[in-house]
């Protein structure tokens, strides 16, 4: 590995950085984890979610997309970050229909997880638009229910860049922007159980559902039952 | 001659749910009519439709706080079924049965000693101010605290095996998603023998309440009807979990026996009233008017032929020798009842822990799809039948839920008539003790009226008094 070529400061703590590194990059390299949900390893970046959202030079950047540069100075833990990140994630759930209670990826999902992290116990501070939104069972292995999904994208990049498919794609516009599938539902497109675009890891939510295995998981073992999103970045932390 | 009247005792109190009764008085100061209504709505049965199967057993257990275990098993067997697994691994029944003595065991105890004891203890009749359980626990600690800590051990039980101690995640279609550790199942066994012998001496406390107070039983709410529950094929023993239908009349005589579950619906018919949110189920051959039965406790006492765990199968033989063997007809023997299940709970409890079943591996059992499933079980209040329908792409197109309340409710609307006629009628004045043995006797039941219409909401009775033109003149609501 090559000398760090310079160094940024987060929170107070100075990082080494390499050039072409996102501030997040060298972040979770340091130990530092910066919150996100549209950004997953593997995956080109998006920074549409806007969750990784810091302040890097007074300005407010998506640290998944934005480089790193020597010296820039970025807040990311501050009460106001945390705040901001916290209403971002309230929104998404009162914007769609996220029901954790009867949720088969409940504990491991990484909205959820995302809300704890954050404080964020109970969604109570806007109305719910309680969308009417399908749920897509035609596919004989794999379901999509679109009320949980959050349009982070993950599955559209992994199918598009990964699977080398494009199964999924965004449609619509603004707040009426949806991740739809490339046909009249699933079963009429060629996605299979195989893709990394329908593995556990790609969807952040419950949206995509591998069929019959929901709840096999006992609680106290899944994903986020034991330690909070983030944790395991932040175990290698050198300070 | 008086004005006729309508009293409405709303909300019902120390009940599950949200329900009123309202009682029809005539000029003669006589009880014309008197109703229980379930004035809650709740839908399961519709909005369960177009979700996917393996979520049913999480999905439904929404219908109650207090036996979601009930509903989460019976949802799960019926999801076996369409699996195609007809036999669990033995790991799997085991845990699930597990499971279900543990809040059979808590539910009781729940209803006992914080639902029914004021009213046993302190009178029907006493200052409403007293009839609660921080008095219980005032003037009783020892049995207070006894309470508390029966009901955390069933609640301990379920949490071993789903994960939560309410709404777990336990059963899944086909089986079981965790086997029990040895640290937990060490835990349990530690206090096993202690829940045995307070599970006898709350026994001991419901049989002497009935015997001592034997002319009150025998004509409060007391009354021939069928009784209907599940028994172990073969042999006929008290099963929960799991066997065949068998009703019995009011002298003991077998109207079905040895029925296979999954024809509930050619034995029984669900009617519907124009004034409740609950129907009426009765039986088909007998009709409405000959066919309404109970379920829960009691009517597993009256159907069971024996119990086959050795302390129980004894309180059965003292319980059925008090009725000289046949079926007994009352309410509130009902606790009695109870009270030996909670014993049978904890011996199936103490010999499921010693059982190395329990940390078996083989979990899961995998068959051949079939489009419909029955799952019925014995919950706490009685038998809980669920049943589904689901396609091709794995989403459910049709739910029937028939709960254990939903069968008691001709027989809760019966006990209501039979107690208000001897303590209401005739009275020019209705005070709020009379009230209370209108409660009194639907508590005996122990009704779930969430559970039984499928709502939001507290669990509060209303009475109302009603002329014989129809207007309301005297009603009492008490908010839950």
């Amino acid at each position: 590995m090559s000398e760090p070529a310079f160094h940024i400061t987060i929170d107070g703590v100075q990082i080494a950085a390499r050039p072409g590194q996102t501030i997040m990059e060298a972040a979770d390299e340091a130990g530092i984890y910066i919150p996100r949900l549209c950004d997953h390893e593997g995956l080109r970046h998006q920074g549409s979610c806007r969750v990784c959202t810091v302040k890097a030079g007074g300005r407010s950047v998506s640290a998944c997309t934005q480089p790193a540069a020597p010296g820039l100075v970025v807040e990311n833990e501050t009460p106001h970050m945390v705040k901001l990140r916290r209403d971002l994630v309230e929104m998404l759930f009162h914007e769609g229909n996220h029901l954790c209670p009867i949720c088969e990826a409940s504990g491991n999902c990484e909205l959820q997880a995302m809300a704890y992290r954050l404080g964020l116990t109970a969604p109570s501070r806007f109305p719910f638009l309680q969308p009417t939104r399908p749920l897509d069972a035609s596919h004989p292995d794999i379901a999509l229910d679109t009320n949980r999904c959050i349009t982070c994208g993950r599955c559209i990049r992994a199918s598009q860049d990964v699977d080398h498919k494009g199964v999924f794609g965004y449609v619509g516009r603004g707040i009426h922007r949806r991740v739809a599938v490339n046909g009249p539902d699933l079963a009429h497109t060629d996605a299979a159980i195989t893709d990394h675009a329908i593995s556990a890891e790609v969807c952040p939510v419950g949206c995509i559902i591998r069929k019959r295995v929901g709840f096999r998981i006992p609680i106290g073992e899944r994903e986020f039952d034991a330690a909070l999103i983030g944790e395991e970045i932040e175990e290698h932390r050198d300070d | 001659m008086g004005e006729p009247r309508l009293i409405e005792i709303s909300p019902v109190t120390r009940v599950e749910g949200h329900g009123k009764v309202t009682i029809h008085l005539n000029d003669r100061n006589e009880v014309d009519e008197a109703r229980l209504h379930i004035v809650e709505f709740r839908g399961f049965e519709r909005f369960i439709r177009g979700r996917l199967l393996w979520e049913v057993p999480v999905i439904v257990q929404r219908l109650c706080g207090i036996c979601p275990v009930s509903h989460h098993l019976a949802a799960a067997k019926a999801m076996d079924m369409i699996v195609g697994v007809d036999v669990l691994p033995p790991t799997a029944e085991k845990m699930r049965r597990l499971m279900h003595y543990g809040q059979v065991m808590q539910s009781h105890v729940l209803h006992f000693f914080h639902l029914a004891a004021p009213d046993l203890l302190f009178g029907f009749g006493a200052p409403a101010e007293r009839r609660n359980i921080f008095e219980v626990i005032r003037e009783n600690p020892e049995l207070g605290r006894r309470a508390v800590a029966m009901r955390r051990f069933g609640q301990e039980i379920i949490e071993a095996t789903a994960g939560k101690k309410i709404h777990g995640t336990g059963a899944v279609p086909g089986g079981i998603n965790r086997n029990l550790d040895i640290a937990t199942r060490d835990r349990l066994l530690a206090q096993v023998e202690e829940m045995l012998l307070w599970a006898q001496d709350a026994l001991a406390l419901a049989r002497g309440y009935t015997l001592d107070h034997a002319d009150l039983v025998a004509n409060f709410a007391a009354f021939p009807s069928n009784h209907m529950a599940l028994a172990r094929a073969g042999d006929g023993a008290l099963d929960l979990y799991h066997g065949q239908l068998r009703a019995i009349d009011a002298g003991g005589g077998t109207i079905f026996e040895g029925v296979d579950y999954r024809r509930y619906h050619d034995l029984l018919v669900e009617d519907v009233r124009p004034w409740s949110y609950m129907k009426f189920p009765f039986i088909r051959d007998l009709g409405p008017e000959a066919g309404w039965y109970r379920v829960g406790p009691l009517a597993r006492m009256n159907v069971a032929a024996f119990i086959d765990t050795p302390l129980a199968d004894a309180a059965h033989r003292d319980m059925k020798a008090a009725t000289g063997g046949r079926p007994n007809n009352t309410a509130l023997a009902n606790h009695w009842a109870r009270m030996i299940e909670v014993l049978h709970c904890v011996e199936k409890i103490r010999d499921l822990l010693h059982d190395t079943d329990l940390q078996g591996t083989d979990l899961i059992a995998t068959g051949e799809r079939r489009r419909e499933g029955i799952g019925v079980i014995e919950a706490p209040r009685g038998n809980l039948i669920h049943h589904y329908e689901v396609d091709e792409h794995d989403q459910v197109t049709f739910c029937n839920l028939i709960v254990s309340t939903t069968h008691n409710n001709e027989g809760m609307n019966r006990a209501v008539k039979d107690v208000a006629v001897r303590y209401l009628g005739g009275q020019e004045r209705i005070s709020e003790g009379m009230l209370n043995h209108v409660e009194v006797a639907i508590r005996a039941f122990d009704p779930c009226l969430s559970c039984a219409t499928h709502a939001l909401g507290q669990m509060p009775l209303q009475v109302e008094l009603i002329d014989a033109g129809g207007r309301v003149i005297d009603s009492r609501t008490r908010n839950g």
